[in-house]
């Protein structure tokens, strides 16, 4: 290949991240389809988002015209029924996808994701109205939704939350505050969790926006209700089934989140393996060291068996297995601790280098550090994971 | 007029990936590494299908010529737009030989069997970097020729081109039929969309070609030429090189910037094989 070809392709990123064999375990196992998920995925990671990423970070930009031009090949709603503007896929093209648009930016991917979560929530719970006046604008990304859970009082304990909705002829007046709610101030719509009787106040505002360690490219409030009227109409599903459904939710959350680690933790060892190379110390290259190949193996391994186990998760609930909830609680927990440990480790392997923010890498660390904690504690899925273990007794 | 485009897309290594020499020095590394559509070829992929969005044109058929692997690269064409595929098989040895000539061959057959009104090439594939695929084409069905197009409008049923050409831009007129062959700035690939991936492969119109096949293309593959090691030389002095050197010179054989000239001399007695790529 003479080299004036390589420079005609300046235009388009280079894109290392597919590259690795060894690791193209990214598309072993999969269909022919799957791979072309995988294949405009990465391309498009490679081309709209990584060049972008670091960026995005450091202006704390909420991308929208990516995220409307990923809409547009079909990610808005990637698990939502084609009849309301879906893709109409499944748990594990899902996961592919998102897997490797994670290579290009984890944070807006995972923003990705959480809308995802949100216009599934809609099409499967919301009634014929709901689905045709929510859905369409949300795969389209014409609208950016939230999910609103979490409150300053209850975090891990979900259940606990205080958010009020009085009923009041045909509207349901809202009273409470949701914290950390990822988008929030940016997205049109809100799938807000409450708890039906209480008391209130006035309409909807938001806290400040959050300063992050990571996931700078969504914006983070707090989400307050002072009597907030929201029409009957509204609700998704019976009174009562609130809980039910967020946690429905939360189960394919925690495989898409998993799969954004994963993206994350594919590329970091591409970029420990690819320095590994070039830097040289002692008179040779570092990929010489006996300590950094091994670490490096170890990693790889850990990569390998993390993707496995998301798989196998979104297989598991794609088919309603009973398992699906403990498994998709196990990849979560897995994928996410092994990961986060794989790109610290990467880190390390750039040495000085590695805590430049000129350097992707140190981004990949901190925007993966929150998926531990969020869409249910690394220590909630413990719980969920014990507690089937010991209820099969 | 038939309004059909027949695409060539080539499988080739991706360009991303650091190409390493086989042990055997045959060739290239090619089992298990990366390979996708030439990118020349997803440039001449999407001036297809804009051209049928337009409706200047009714069908794209997307053909490729190799073996079984091929029919992915017919598949992501299937995913930008195109309407059929058509996978010429070609593999073992036969693969091994086939080049430019013989690729113009079979797409002249094809062009002929399925009344194409345009042949839309990349143009030059990015692992062998021949540049001949689209002119041998044309001169096989002495057809116009549009090469290094980099902008293309039909009109009526003549074709504007501009080509990028050493001296800046031509603007030519063509009749159709016609073969262009696309070069970098004619336009920017678009992604495969979701939906399009899935209806591609539900409908999977992939033809299958065999060239020597009666019914068929009835194309021969004959080989054209064959790349053999210089025998080893007993040693002696090295007085071969400069007086080949000379001789060169004298003769006036310049060097252009497309042919590659390779000379394989041989340390001592007069034993030189000269091979020209």
């Amino acid at each position: 290949i003479i080299l004036y070809d390589i420079r005609c392709f300046s235009v388009r990123a280079v894109s290392v991240f597919n590259v690795l064999r060894s690791l193209s375990a990214a598309s072993h196992g999969l269909t022919d389809e799957q791979k072309e998920f995988q294949k405009v995925a990465f391309d498009f990671a490679a081309n709209e988002m990584a060049p972008h990423m670091a960026e995005w970070d450091q202006k704390e930009i909420f991308p929208v015209e990516t995220m409307r031009k990923a809409a547009q090949l079909g990610f808005g709603g990637i698990y939502v029924q084609p009849d309301v503007g879906g893709s109409g896929l499944s748990r594990l093209d899902t996961s592919i996808i998102f897997e490797a648009l994670s290579t290009g930016c984890v944070s807006t991917t995972a923003y990705i994701s959480i809308h995802n979560m949100c216009a599934w929530m809609i099409d499967s719970y919301g009634n014929k109205e709901q689905r045709e006046k929510f859905c369409p604008d949300l795969c389209s990304m014409e609208k950016f939704a939230s999910y609103c859970l979490t409150e300053p009082g209850s975090g891990s304990d979900a259940a606990s939350l205080l958010t009020s909705a009085q009923r009041k002829g045909d509207h349901y007046i809202l009273n409470g505050s949701k914290a950390f709610i990822s988008g929030g101030g940016d997205t049109d719509v809100y799938v807000v969790m409450c708890r039906t009787g209480g008391k209130g106040p006035k309409g909807i505002s938001f806290g400040k926006k959050e300063k992050k360690v990571g996931w700078n490219s969504q914006p983070t409030r707090a989400v307050i209700f002072e009597d907030c009227a929201v029409p009957v109409a509204n609700r998704l599903g019976e009174e009562g089934q609130g809980f039910n459904i967020a946690m429905k939710g939360l189960n394919g959350g925690r495989i898409n989140i998993a799969s954004c680690s994963l993206g994350a933790a594919h590329a970091s060892v591409q970029l420990a393996r690819d320095h590994l190379l070039v830097r040289k110390q002692f008179g040779e290259t570092l990929s010489n060291n006996q300590f950094l190949q091994f670490k490096l193996a170890e990693m790889a391994t850990k990569l390998v068996a993390s993707r496995l186990l998301i798989r196998e998760a979104a297989q598991a609930l794609q088919e309603d297995r009973p398992d699906a909830v403990a498994i998709c609680s196990m990849a979560k927990l897995f994928a996410t601790d092994e990961c986060f440990n794989i790109c610290n480790q990467a880190l390390q392997m750039h040495g000085g280098y590695g805590y430049l923010k000129d350097y992707a890498v140190q981004q990949f660390v901190r925007d993966i550090r929150v998926h531990q904690i969020l869409e249910g504690t690394n220590e909630v899925m413990r719980m969920i994971i014990s507690r089937n273990l010991l209820s099969e007794s | 007029m038939s309004g059909r485009v027949l695409v060539g897309v080539k499988r080739v290594i991706d360009y991303a990936v650091k190409i390493r020499v086989k042990p055997d020095n045959t060739g290239v590394v090619t089992d298990g590494v990366k390979h996708s559509m030439n990118p020349f070829c997803e440039i001449a992929v999407e001036e297809a299908v804009k051209l049928k969005e337009k409706k200047l044109i009714k069908e794209v058929v997307a053909v490729s010529c190799g073996p079984q692997q091929s029919q992915e690269t017919i598949r992501t064409a299937l995913a930008m737009g195109a309407d059929r595929g058509i996978h010429v098989d070609v593999s073992g040895k036969d693969y091994e030989n086939l080049g430019p000539l013989q690729v113009s061959k079979i797409l002249a057959a094809l062009a002929k069997q399925e009344d194409a009104q345009l042949i839309l090439l990349g143009k030059q594939a990015i692992d062998d970097d021949c540049n001949q695929t689209g002119q041998m084409t044309a001169a096989l069905l002495d057809w116009p020729q549009g090469t290094f197009a980099s902008e293309v409008s039909l009109e009526g049923d003549k074709i504007n081109l501009v080509r990028e050409i050493d001296g800046g831009l031509e603007h030519i007129k063509i009749n159709t039929p016609a073969v262009i062959t696309a070069d970098l700035r004619l336009n920017t690939p678009r992604y495969a969309t979701l939906p399009n991936i899935m209806d591609s492969l539900m409908n999977n119109e992939t033809e299958l070609h065999k060239p020597n096949h009666r019914t068929s293309l009835c194309v021969g593959l004959i080989p054209l030429f064959e790349t053999v090691a210089p025998e080893d030389m007993q040693g002696g002095t090295d007085r071969s090189g400069a007086m080949l050197r000379h001789t060169v010179l004298q003769s006036g054989l310049g060097l252009h910037t497309r042919s590659l000239v390779v000379f394989s001399i041989g340390i001592g007695k007069n034993k030189t094989k000269l091979g020209t790529v």
